[in-house]
């Protein structure tokens, strides 16, 4: 459903923004020469036909040609979408592994000195915007110690149709800064959300009934209350990918990395309409599958809707 | 005390903001930068030493002046020049007024976008309340900054090239605000969802005071504070969106720079090891975007609304 409305806007956006031949020819084609394309374009039939045909072909993963490149969108995208899923894929971790852990550690300790500089920190995190946070770790990592990359992916392996950065030295070195730019961010929010439902499940019965029973403190922090703790923090965390999607934008033009993001930008600028439009369906195809895996790793966190369902299928 | 007959001072005096406020020292530390931030953006003319547009001030002998401390520095640069021997401070103000307005325009447009939508959504009910919300909510999970470099990419495809440049301010300050709204409307439907059932409302129904009176002019000013918390994080929100957008290359253009095509540009200049070009510019912007955040935060806890 969500991908039909979304298929609708990015067809919408390629018919009507701009006449597409008007595109693709030079100044001086003829009249005739322009109506020619357009009908072997199709761009004559009636919109719900030509409508039809976007989603057939979009199904399929073919979106046209790209105005501005003159290569299908799609081989474009297939040979982009690794590095930008490998990016949002490791920021994603990394936001979520240090986010919980420092969560966790400022709503057990509220009191100490520590806590209350990293929530510092992560206010200053917000206000802190994406490319501003890229630009000085390049100034500092790169120019003055010189000792990470700041551009590009560094050698990368093809597997397949997959190329990868992670399995070779430099591919790492140069996913290190991207990639922690990135997870600042989501991580501040993490931070605050953990703390928060730390701070409320430690005030609860069964955490005083768990320490009158001598369990150790250690495994009542972080098996008993943060498993409790971390339902909101996986839908915020689903939510958040998409959010990363989205950023890896900046992150990506600011490190150069040739990932969809950097794509996206150039054909703004262009006004390249089959790159805009595959992006988009693309990004709610993103937004739909994290619904679907965020959905699924409820039932193994939460026994309670694993029983909920039993019951209602039983 | 009888409040009709205190002057507005006296009354401000009194009243428990200003009694949280003066107790606050982020509050006054915040909002004092953000004075002297919006003074000398807005009468920049006054403020700055040069004008850097002025292309018979300009020389480029004075290009790459390093700021005046350092060892190569003038004193008459104090922050030093950029590629084209502009002088940092200067163009970082006119940049500054050029991100205030537009964050302050989109935010204000999404403000009564979202305000007049939540407002009737929350008074009216029914389809119509289902619809707007339903809209909101496909809103919210489209990341604002996608949002509005799409709208930003469908306005450069509807105007020619040549408007574009002239355009792009109001292309932005509309691409950013439509980005914004659904907070507004969630906020104002909530509020209003509870002010509606209160007597003051039943009161104005039964002696026949119209509904967009009783909206505008009896319940806006009673869900204003929640109103004006989220304006306040929004305007941090939108000045940040504004510059995300302009280092991007798709906000405003460089004849008029604001704070994030500077950044852009002297980010050109890094490596070559002119660091200050793209350093103030960046630090001015937190520095901003700091200040409000911080306010807002203090608005938050002493208005206290109930947000989510």
């Amino acid at each position: 459903m969500v991908m039909l409305v979304v298929a609708f806007v990015s067809f919408s956006l390629f018919t009507f923004v701009g006449d597409p031949v008007h595109n693709m020819v030079g100044e001086e084609t003829s009249d005739v020469e322009r109506e020619e394309i357009r009908e072997t374009l199709g761009l004559n039939d009636p919109i719900p036909v030509q409508f039809m045909r976007f989603v057939g072909n979009a199904s399929k993963g073919n979106f046209g040609i790209s105005y501005q490149l003159r290569r299908p969108v799609s081989e474009l995208i297939t040979e982009r979408l690794p590095a930008t899923l490998e990016l949002v894929f490791v920021s994603a971790l990394i936001a979520l592994i240090t986010g919980t852990l420092l969560g966790v550690y400022t709503g057990i300790n509220r009191k100490s000195f520590l806590s209350d500089l990293i929530l510092a920190i992560s206010l200053l995190g917000v206000s802190l915007p994406t490319f501003v946070i890229g630009i000085l770790f390049i100034y500092l990592f790169a120019v003055i110690l010189g000792v990470l990359p700041s551009f590009g992916r560094g050698e990368v392996i093809e597997l397949g149709f997959w190329t990868t950065g992670l399995l070779t030295i430099s591919g790492l070195k140069a996913i290190i800064l991207p990639s922690v730019t990135l997870s600042l961010f989501q991580m501040t929010y993490i931070i605050r959300l953990v703390r928060a439902e730390m701070m409320e499940i430690l005030q609860m019965d069964y955490i005083k009934f768990a320490r009158a029973r001598g369990i150790n403190e250690r495994t009542i922090h972080y098996k008993h209350a943060l498993k409790n703790g971390l339902i909101p923090v996986i839908t915020i965390a689903g939510i958040n990918i998409g959010t990363l999607v989205a950023f890896s934008i900046i992150t990506e033009t600011v490190f150069q990395w040739p990932g969809m993001g950097f794509l996206f930008i150039q054909a703004v600028k262009f006004v390249d309409i089959p790159i805009m439009s595959a992006y988009l369906v693309f990004i709610a195809f993103v937004f739909v599958m994290i619904n679907f895996i965020v959905d699924i790793l409820y039932y193994f966190i939460d026994p309670r809707i694993r029983v909920k369902s039993g019951a209602a299928n039983g | 005390m009888d409040n009709k007959n205190m002057s507005i001072i006296e009354r401000i005096k009194d009243s428990d903001i200003y009694f949280s406020f003066i107790k606050s020292p982020t509050a006054i530390i915040s909002s004092i930068i953000l004075l002297i931030i919006f003074f000398s953006s807005f009468f920049v003319e006054l403020v700055a030493p040069f004008n850097p547009f002025d292309p018979s001030s300009l020389s480029l002998m004075d290009a790459f002046t390093p700021p005046s401390w350092s060892q190569d520095g003038v004193s008459k640069f104090i922050l030093g020049t950029d590629g084209q021997g502009r002088d940092m401070l200067s163009t970082i103000l006119y940049g500054s007024r050029i991100s205030l307005i537009v964050g302050f325009s989109a935010i204000l447009f999404s403000l009564i976008l979202g305000v007049a939508l939540g407002l009737t959504a929350g008074y009216f009910g029914g389809k119509y309340e289902m619809i707007v919300m339903r809209i909101t909510d496909v809103q919210l999970t489209v990341p604002s900054i996608l949002m509005a470099l799409l709208v930003d990419g469908i306005a450069r495809g509807l105007i020619s090239k040549e408007l574009h440049d002239e355009m792009a301010i109001y292309v932005l300050i509309f691409a950013i605000g439509i980005s914004e709204w659904p907070q507004f409307a969630r906020v104002s439907r909530a509020a209003t969802l509870v002010e509606k059932n209160k007597d003051y409302v039943s009161a104005s129904t039964i002696i026949g005071v119209s509904n967009i009176l009783i909206m505008f002019k009896h319940i806006l000013p009673n869900i204003l504070r929640p109103i004006l918390v989220i304006g306040t994080i929004g305007l941090a929100l939108a000045i940040i969106a504004e510059s995300t957008l302009s280092f991007l290359g798709v906000g405003v253009p460089p004849t008029t720079p604001s704070l994030g095509t500077l950044i852009r540009i002297g980010n050109d200049f890094l490596f070559s090891g002119e660091w200050w070009i793209t350093f103030f510019p960046a630090i001015f912007l937190v520095v901003l975007a700091f200040s409000i955040n911080l306010l807002g935060d203090w608005m938050r806890d002493t208005l206290n609304p109930k947000l989510n």
